[in-house]
């Protein structure tokens, strides 16, 4: 079941991404994110798994500094981004959030069109001088988002028309339009029927060619199937990190073992 | 999880006893059955008390109403006699204004006398007691005619004159010959003598645009009395209170919903912006008297300091409206922009408010029409200015001039001694439902047409 022979011929060393060293995570009182060390490497999928409320999705928060919107919430730590401190008093969260896309649990487009919805980003960051160049960038991005067939004759439509699966993938495409060098998705199937997600998982796998991709997920056979990287998250600590093979087939840690049998979760 | 099996021979359920039927309703269902029954007649009752309260209201104001939208006019050619006028003859404006509106009575009744003589009616009145079917202000209309173009004296010109309100009411039914026993106004012979000029066509009643775009007229002559000036009065006031609420209220709601920190000093501006809007409108009344009038020294009656206390009164109902629809947004919307580098300025300008703006739309119309029909606070800071002249020509021209407002206005024509004032009382009651009605359609047809899903 576990699509072993795919990730194993991916596991080669990559170039490190983000480092994360002792990161702890507080929303008011409670201890979300418990002295978190990671290291994600670049034109990797690495997946965090682990059971509802264990902090998988704070973390990811974190890499882009969403949480910032939240009032109670609280980052200790160094997290670093090609070398460079994102929490860094000098780094703007807008400036990081363009080189670190997002893609949400639901989809969430814009109530404009198709095409406006993936020419927002280029629009506010500048990367388009021209309507062609926006053209371009819009067509590419819909093509990578594996989206470009189905909607390219309504690009005018409005994108809350689409179906789930499609929604998605517009968002995916929406995220990548900004060129980003990391993609965070945050359970980006859980509101997908099988083949929407089948087609939203192929999409992953085609990303890690040029993008270092963290996704969120509840469904195992999922990570196992699109993750070269696994990290499995319980009550605030990291549990485990690992090559997905290696968690899946071989846990060190008996936590580990019991979540992935079906035994805690 | 329990093995089913195990236990599957017994009954289905315990409560079903031996021999019930679905075919037939058991006491406890009959029961539910009628009180529920009850229920929606209690409901239906509710909405027909509601309803007919309604029905009960509005007949009453059309009925009470309508009749200030017509008036009654007499139709009479006067002879500008130039021995009356212009005694120099040379046509000189300034001599031509000396003569005062006394000068113009004999011109009335001279007119009223060659009525009779051209019908051939038969009447024991004297000519001053027919000039006295007129309204007061007939004479003036006449002078005015006469400076306006001084060129028409020595001519006939046929006028259309107001009746006085007496030979009005007789018109609508409000005056009988019963209800003038007592009346030194007007004699039952001078109703007589109207009865002759009705039928002749002399004395019409006809549709009277005055009433809706004039202004207010004196005690004594009720049947001149219009809304005009006092709906430019509310008219400024909105401009003002648009002008300013909308965009503090929008600004400060985007501010506090979307960017200040949930900490108790914005939990205290809350409960504040929520009390805000409970507060009796007076208090507001009296609050711009303090400060607008006898601190800042504005000055009285004017639409400007009208317009301020209204804003005062409008900006929590703005306030929380925006509120309530910048929170109807859903978080996926502001994270979606942030998600794809937008700042928080961007996410809420570019996405945010587009989507609440039909809510912030409809809200501030909704304090608008509220602003609109506010009459309490206009007394306390005397925004019941008496304007007998039309605009423009008057002094109610601008924002800094005194003027009234139609809830106002409807008040002072109430509060008068003249049952013909009552007629025009609910006659302005009228036209204020109408701003009232069409704002809250407006309202509505806006927040159809911008609603977005999402």
């Amino acid at each position: 079941m576990y699509d072993t022979a795919k990730t194993e011929s991916a596991v080669e060393q990559m170039e490190l991404k983000i480092e994360a060293r002792n990161v702890q995570v507080y929303y008011g009182d409670t201890h979300a994110i418990k002295d978190v060390n990671v290291d994600i490497e670049d034109k990797t999928v690495t997946a965090f798994i682990g059971p509802s409320g264990c902090g998988k999705s704070t973390f990811l928060r974190c890499l882009n500094r969403m949480n910032d919107t939240i009032d109670i919430c609280r980052v200790e730590g160094d997290i670093l981004l090609d070398g460079e401190d994102i929490y860094d008093p000098k780094v703007d969260p807008v400036q990081l959030r363009a080189k670190v896309g997002m893609v949400f649990q639901k989809p969430n487009p814009f109530p404009k069109s198709i095409y406006d919805n993936i020419a927002y980003g280029p629009r506010i960051h500048g990367l388009a001088r021209t309507k062609a160049e926006l053209d371009e960038i819009v067509e590419k991005s819909l093509r990578r988002g594996a989206i470009w067939d189905e909607v390219k004759d309504r690009l005018d439509a409005p994108g809350t028309g689409l179906s789930g699966g499609q929604q998605q993938r517009l968002c995916i495409a929406r995220a990548i339009a900004t060129e980003p060098e990391v993609l965070l998705m945050d359970e980006p199937c859980s509101a997908l029927d099988p083949i929407a997600t089948a087609q939203v998982e192929e999409l992953i796998d085609e990303l890690r060619q040029n993008y270092s991709v963290v996704i969120v997920t509840h469904s195992m056979q999922q990570a196992a199937r699109v993750s070269q990287k696994t990290a499995f998250f319980h009550l605030g600590n990291l549990v485990e990190y690992g090559e997905t093979g290696q968690i899946f087939t071989n846990p060190e840690d008996p936590r580990t073992e019991s979540y992935i049998t079906g035994r805690i979760g | 999880m329990t093995d089913i099996s195990q236990q599957g021979s017994g009954p289905a359920a315990p409560s079903r006893k031996h021999g019930d039927t679905l075919m037939q309703l058991t006491a406890r269902t009959k029961r539910r059955n009628a009180a529920e029954r009850r229920f929606q007649a209690y409901g239906i009752a509710a909405i027909g008390v509601g309803l007919l309260m309604l029905a009960i209201l509005v007949v009453n104001i059309f009925g009470n109403g309508m009749g200030a939208f017509t008036q009654t006019f007499v139709s009479l050619d006067v002879e500008l006699l130039e021995s009356k006028l212009d005694k120099k003859g040379n046509r000189d404006i300034e001599d031509i204004k000396k003569v005062s509106t006394f000068g113009y009575a004999p011109l009335i009744k001279g007119a009223f006398e060659a009525k009779v003589a051209e019908l051939g009616l038969e009447t024991d009145l004297k000519s001053k007691a027919m000039a006295d079917l007129l309204s007061k202000s007939a004479p003036a209309q006449l002078r005015d005619y006469v400076l306006a173009d001084p060129d028409t004296i020595g001519k006939t010109v046929s006028f259309r004159f107001l009746a006085n309100s007496r030979v009005d009411g007789y018109m609508k039914g409000r005056v009988s010959r019963e209800s003038i026993e007592n009346d030194k106004n007007i004699s039952a012979a001078q109703l007589d003598f109207a009865d002759q000029l009705i039928e002749a066509g002399v004395i019409e009643k006809t549709f009277n645009p005055a009433f809706i775009f004039g202004a207010d007229a004196s005690d004594q002559r009720p049947e001149a009395a219009g809304m005009g000036v006092s709906m430019l009065g509310s008219l400024f006031m909105m401009f003002v209170v648009l002008a300013l609420a909308l965009p503090i209220g929008v600004a400060a709601s985007i501010y506090l919903e979307e960017f200040a920190a949930k900490n108790w000093l914005t939990d205290i501006i809350e409960v504040n912006i929520s009390n805000l809007a409970a507060v009796p409108s007076i208090v507001f009344g009296i609050l711009g008297l303090a400060v607008f009038i006898n601190y800042m020294h504005l000055p009285m009656s004017a639409p400007l300091v009208g317009g301020l206390v209204l804003t005062l009164m409008t900006l929590p109902t703005i306030i929380i409206s925006t509120r309530a629809s910048l929170k109807s947004v859903p978080p996926s919307i502001r994270d979606a922009a942030l998600g794809v580098g937008a700042s928080k300025m961007q996410a809420v300008f570019h996405h945010v408010l587009p989507l609440a703006a039909p809510g912030i739309l409809t809200g501030t119309i909704i304090g608008l029409a509220q602003a609109l029909g506010e009459t309490a606070p206009l007394l306390l800071i005397g925004m019941v200015g008496f304007i007998a002249s039309n605009a423009p020509d008057s002094v109610a021209s601008g924002l800094m001039d005194p003027n009234s407002a139609m809830p106002a206005q409807i008040y002072e024509w109430a509060k008068r001694a003249d049952p013909a004032f009552y007629e025009r009382a609910w006659g302005g009651i009228i036209i204020l439902l109408v701003f009232l009605v069409t704002m809250n359609t407006l309202a509505v047809i806006l927040r159809r047409r911008f609603e977005r899903r999402w």
